[in-house]
């Protein structure tokens, strides 16, 4: 079984990173998004740094959103998908592993990336450190739970504004706590708390979201 | 077949369903009207003035049953997507798909009815403080629900994927709840809580309490008439349908009824 799970992380992360253009649009996509506060909101020191937290994530949940299309649907429509769901592999297992090659080629690169985003939004030092490894924590939520919306949505039309209607207010407690990190690190005080409640809903959302998006490919594949 | 001497499963055969829809619907709605006229009664003229927000508050009458059913409303229609997903009950989906509209209209309203009451009391018809925020995001949550629900073609295929949407969500309400309550918080704390005595005046007490049942029995009721047009929908081409459209009300149950027509399954076979 774990033979398996490896050979299709690798699998897709080979896939993946054969066709540069997705990870490049997803990361020009993250810049550009962050990119856009400055020109927004002015380029006053103070207020960029009292945005920084909030902007960075906001960014990388949005980029998170706009890359979880492909997650299952080349594989649906090609017919790959079909075959590894009858193949005797357990389902939460594949779709963890579909996800976790998701997170490494495409969630990955949002977070080496941050320090350098949330440096030229004014984050300094250890700041940048906690950003680094609040979106470490927290991309990969971010992906579990795009992932039950990614599924559901398979064969449906028109499907990229309602798939962020579904999958946008589940992120809400991730981005608040990720964030949170960030502005704690800010003030002085320690972040340790809101990492740990990141790390904490990792450890939640692992095991069971690969349950609920297993169902949602059963639903739609049926 | 254990499930048959369950007395319940009874009324989730479509026909029977009807029948109960029938007779509950006239006792729902004369109920939520005379707790309504209790209820407004008894929140304008008998409850006092508060010392601190004066008439204002009146509003909350309304305001705290909306929000109260609004978020009761998705936990049911979550539990009832358990059900349709586990046991296949087709009456189960239609009672979630039902609920959805009237939950979100009530957490609309609340939002709606909390802004006006914002205005007087905080100085402004928004802010950006946990519950309003939770609220919100309850509302979004639902349209999510029923736009997925028309988005996927296939009838059966919505339906499933929009009970598994429900209960994702429904486990994210508290997580979404508390996480945004730690954030930042301004909304007053609850005054009625299961376990103390609630800090109001008694009349006021009485008078939420009626609304809130109004409230309930209203939610029942629409929500009730509206599966039931939904199952005569689905089931326009069966032998009770046509019987009923050719006899008019009918009011006697199908006593025989077993979990293969909760579930649809011999009509399915039967048309094809």
């Amino acid at each position: 079984m774990w033979r398996s799970l490896w050979t299709l992380v690798r699998r897709d992360v080979s896939l993946i990173v054969m066709r540069r253009q997705d990870i490049l649009t997803v990361v020009a996509f993250f810049i550009i998004v962050t990119t856009l506060f400055p020109l927004a909101v002015g380029p006053e020191p103070e207020i960029l740094r009292a945005l920084a937290p909030g902007g960075v994530w906001v960014a990388a949940a949005l980029a998170s959103l706009i890359s979880l299309d492909r997650l299952f649907a080349d594989d649906w429509r090609d017919g790959t998908l079909e075959q590894i769901v009858l193949s005797h592999q357990p389902l939460p297992m594949v779709a963890l592993g579909k996800i976790a090659a998701h997170w490494l080629s495409l969630g990955l690169p949002l977070v080496i990336l941050s320090p350098l985003l949330g440096y030229s939004l004014g984050l300094r030092g250890f700041e940048l450190v906690v950003l680094m490894g609040s979106l470490a924590l927290g991309t990969p939520v971010l992906s579990l739970l795009g992932a039950t919306g990614a599924a559901l949505m398979l064969g449906v039309r028109a499907g990229g504004a309602l798939m962020a209607l579904l999958v946008l207010p589940l992120y809400i407690p991730v981005l608040i706590i990720g964030s949170g990190a960030v502005s704690e690190a800010m003030h002085q005080a320690g972040p340790y708390a809101h990492l740990s409640l990141l790390g904490a809903m990792l450890a939640i959302a692992l095991p069971l979201v690969p349950l609920a998006v297993a169902g949602a490919l059963r639903i739609s594949l049926d | 077949m254990v499930f048959r001497r369950i007395p319940w499963l009874t009324f989730a055969a479509p026909r029977n369903f009807h029948v109960l829809v029938q007779v509950l619907v006239p006792w729902l709605v004369g109920g939520a009207v005379v707790l309504a006229v209790a209820g407004l009664y008894t929140s304008f003229f008998v409850a006092p003035p508060d010392y601190q927000q004066g008439n204002s508050y009146r509003i909350l009458f309304i305001h705290v049953p909306a929000a109260w059913m609004g978020m009761f409303i998705y936990l049911l229609m979550a539990v009832y997507g358990v059900i349709h997903l586990v046991w296949r009950i087709r009456l189960a989906d239609m009672m979630a798909r039902s609920l959805a509209p009237t939950g979100a209209l009530m957490t609309f309203m609340a939002l709606w009815t909390g802004a006006l009451w914002g205005a007087p009391t905080w100085g402004t018809y928004w802010v950006w403080d946990a519950r309003l925020t939770s609220t919100l995001v309850l509302l979004f949550l639902y349209l999510g629900y029923m736009a997925l629900r028309t988005a996927v073609d296939d009838r059966e295929n919505g339906a499933r994927a929009a009970s598994l949407l429900a209960l994702v969500g429904a486990i994210n309400v508290p997580i979404i709840y508390f996480s945004v309550e730690w954030w930042h918080t301004l909304h007053q704390g609850m005054s009625v809580t299961l376990t103390s005595a609630p800090t109001m005046a008694p009349s006021m007490f009485t008078a939420l309490l009626l609304m809130t049942g109004a409230c309930w029995l209203y939610c029942a009721a629409i929500a009730l008439r509206r599966a039931q047009v939904e199952v005569l929908e689905r089931e326009a081409e069966t032998q009770w349908v046509r019987d009923l459209i050719r006899d008019g009300d009918s009011r006697t149950w199908d006593r025989n009824a077993t979990v293969a027509d909760a579930r649809g399954t011999i009509r399915e076979e039967g048309r094809s």
